[in-house]
């Protein structure tokens, strides 16, 4: 038996650039993943500093969950935009057969 | 013993009357082996992501995490960060790519490309291997919750999940368990805002209610002299010391009796820095059971009192509440900020343990700690890894090697994802993802402060602190803690469900259909794939009562452990390294799952469950992840390289694969 894809799609052009995309910005996030592990690990009482009525551990835990939030719609915006770009038509009936 | 209510039980029985009807419903538009293993491929991304969301917000982050952090603070916050940002990883990676290759299982994605029977097998055992190890913190947390609930003993509530699961599965596969945990997901997400909103509503005080009939009662203190001994005489004459025990250097526990009772006290200092016997709960595990007013023979007492007769023993508060610069009794309808603000200036009291022996019984004692807010909402007292607070080397690895896990253990999980392949195209994963980092984010943030106000309202059980974010929510009210109790099973059946479809594609699919190329039509393998998940469901079961009290959130950390080491790099390399062969991806596999369980078979933590020394374990590490992740990777890329010549003439020589598979390889 066949074991490709469960459902059929047109191909996709912008899947390259897209992935390329997906690297850097999963770069860039475990650069800040990677710090702020760094940081707890050696040098747990800069954490315990004071910024406004919170303090660095809270803001940067929080700012993890936040700026991963962020990426993640930067990221579609730019895919959408070269699928629509590269893709063309292709890919609105693509999101036609979706929403049905 | 947690005391039943009509609404708590009419509230979850009509939750799992409406879970089995959506199976009832959607089992009949299930025919086909597309149907059954990836829902059709057609669900809309928005449903898939909140779906997402169901599957991850496991027991262990729905009630493993707010107890970790009713506990010991931003210690516990740190799973929470680590288990949202291994999102990213699934962003970015894996979602497209794992769309355009696979069809139902991870299996399929990592030999989409070879088209090896060795990738199929190992791919089906590293599916079952994690499944499983998954699937018992599960069944267990199942267990713990239904006792609560409904007065049900641990193997009554196993047994129950076991079955509604194997229904909801076995009816509908995918299809089914979609929509359940879609609605477990959103509901679990609604009532977490609700819970944190009433938190913030109600404020913070030093004087709080557990339950609606239950108010806060500080614990005595009694005025005492140290004798030549140093041993502490109470001042009051009514109290007569019995015996004193030192479970640790400068630590003294003194049983006193008053009357005929005895009691346990903790010898510490007051503000003044005077000596002072301060009150603690403690629970008693006897030699000798006694028998209870039932009749029934108890062999653990809490406080004296037989815990089938003895309300559990929750306790956490506010000490110092210091607002504005100010000692306060109360602080009404605070804001977030106000609320971190406030907790960081406070002092809580928390409760620690220690075990000691009294004759041939065993008592733990739990005994009061004031710790100030800036050390609750900072790292260190769960994991240690300040030097000044005499952290080691080995400490801090252990630290960093959780956090990869967590970072890369999410987009491993065979569980997560089968997700990818149910909706229509890979664009709709990637947004079903984002919709999920979304979802799964917010509740993350939630946990911090469902953590926190557990911690200071006085209703963390001390005994078994998963239990916090529920018992919080019935501080508020039954009706909310009903709700709540409701969507913490949910939670469980959710997660469950997805495991058993991930298990039971990877018998029928990989194993039956791919590896002993059993030639299964469309229809077979959709029995198959029953019958797979029944028998996986009773394996469930068993496992949940063989290893009830075993702590959910260690397994779970277990689970991602072996995920990320056997997995990703496979996943990884097959989509960023052309010279990956078929005997790389075997190796780092089958490595991957070797090297990840011995470690944890072989560590201190674990010899310590054995009852063996810690010390005496030749593995210092406590998780694998920082030495099995990287060698799974090291082994792929050593194999590959040395498996280069004689991959290429196989390929050559082997069946080309599909058509789309080759192009969506290439695109990659």
């Amino acid at each position: 038996m066949q074991h490709g894809p469960a459902t059929d799609w047109s191909k996709d052009k912008a899947s390259s650039f897209k992935t390329r995309i997906g690297v850097w910005m999963f770069v860039l996030y475990a650069i800040i993943y990677a710090g702020f592990v760094i940081v707890n690990t050696f040098n747990p009482k800069i954490m315990g500093s004071d910024i406004g009525g919170s303090n660095l551990a809270i803001l940067y835990g929080f700012g993890l969950i936040i700026f991963a939030l962020m990426l993640a719609f930067v990221y579609n915006a730019i895919c959408t935009a070269a699928e629509e770009e590269l893709n063309g038509s292709e890919d609105d009936e693509l999101e036609q057969e979706e929403v049905a | 013993m947690y005391e039943t209510s009509s609404w708590a039980i009419g509230v979850f029985v009509a939750f799992v009357a409406f879970v089995l009807w959506i199976s009832y419903h959607f089992a009949r538009r299930t025919k086909t082996a597309k149907g059954y293993f990836a829902a059709g491929g057609n669900i809309h991304w928005s449903v898939n992501g909140i779906a997402f969301a169901g599957d991850y917000l496991s027991a262990a982050s729905f009630l493993g995490i707010c107890g970790m952090i009713a506990t010991v603070g931003y210690d516990g916050f740190l799973y929470s960060i680590g288990y949202l940002a291994g999102w990213i990883v699934a962003l970015f990676i894996v979602a497209e790519p794992m769309k355009r290759l696979g069809k139902f299982t991870f299996t399929d994605a990592v030999d989409a490309k070879f088209n090896s029977k060795g990738i199929q097998l190992a791919g089906a055992i590293s599916t079952l291997v994690v499944s499983t190890f998954y699937l018992i913190p599960q069944m267990v947390g199942a267990g713990t919750l239904v006792t609560p609930l409904l007065g049900l003993s641990h193997w009554i509530g196993v047994t129950m999940v076991g079955t509604i699961v194997i229904i909801i599965v076995a009816t509908a596969g995918m299809a089914s368990t979609t929509y359940v945990q879609f609605l477990k997901g959103g509901l679990l997400i609604v009532f977490s805002i609700a819970i944190v909103i009433v938190t913030l509503y109600n404020g913070l005080t030093t004087q709080p209610k557990s339950s609606r009939d239950q108010v806060f009662q500080p614990l005595p203190t009694l005025a005492v002299t140290l004798d030549a001994d140093g041993r502490p005489q109470p001042q009051d004459p009514a109290y007569t010391l019995l015996t004193t025990a030192s479970p640790a250097k400068g630590m003294v526990f003194a049983k006193l009796t008053h009357g005929d009772a005895p009691s346990w006290w903790h010898l510490t200092k007051d503000d003044n820095g005077s000596d002072i016997l301060a009150g603690t709960y403690w629970v008693t595990t006897l030699a000798q059971p006694v028998t209870d007013k039932n009749g029934q023979l108890v062999n653990t007492l809490y406080n004296n009192i037989p815990i089938t007769e003895s309300k559990p023993i929750q306790a956490g508060h506010i000490h110092k509440l210091k607002y504005q610069g100010q000692l306060v009794q109360s602080v009404p309808n605070v804001s977030i900020a106000e609320f971190l603000e406030v907790i960081k200036e406070s002092t809580i009291t928390r409760f620690l343990s220690k075990t000691v022996a009294d004759g041939p019984d065993k008592v733990t004692v739990y005994y009061q700690h004031h710790t100030t807010g800036r050390e609750i909402l900072t790292p260190g007292i769960k994991f240690k890894v300040d030097s000044a607070k005499g952290a080691t080397l080995m400490d801090k690895l252990n630290f960093v090697s959780l956090m990869m896990a967590l970072f890369f253990g999410t987009a491993a999980l065979p569980h997560i994802l089968i997700r990818y392949y149910t909706v229509p195209t890979p664009a709709a994963a990637r947004k079903s993802t984002i919709v999920a980092i979304a979802a799964i984010g917010l509740f993350y943030v939630l946990t911090l402060f469902m953590g926190l106000g557990a911690m200071v309202n006085g209703v963390v059980d001390l005994t078994d602190n998963n239990m916090s974010a529920p018992l919080l929510a019935k501080s508020f009210g039954i009706t909310l803690f009903a709700i709540i109790s409701a969507i913490a099973f949910a939670t469980v059946l959710g997660t469950v469900s997805g495991l058993i479809v991930a298990a039971s594609g990877a018998v029928a699919h990989d194993l039956m259909d791919r590896v002993f190329n059993m030639k299964l039509t469309d229809h077979r393998k959709v029995l198959a794939g029953k019958i797979a998940a029944i028998v996986v469901g009773c394996i469930a079961m068993v496992l949940g009562v063989l290893f009830k009290g075993m702590n959910v959130s260690y397994l779970v950390g277990w689970a991602f452990a072996v995920a990320a080491s056997a997995n990703l790099p496979a996943i990884i390399m097959i989509l960023f390294w052309k010279g990956t062969t078929k005997y790389g991806v075997m190796s780092s596999i089958l490595v991957g799952i070797v090297s990840s369980v011995g470690l944890i078979l072989l560590s201190a933590d674990m010899f310590e469950r054995y009852g063996l020394a810690r010390s005496s374990a030749p593995i210092a590490i406590d998780n694998p992840g920082i030495i099995s992740i990287p060698l799974s990777f090291l082994v792929l890329v050593i194999v590959s390289l040395a498996t280069r010549k004689e991959a290429d003439s196989s390929d050559q020589e082997s069946s080309s694969p599909p058509a789309r598979v080759r192009r969506a390889v290439s695109k990659v």
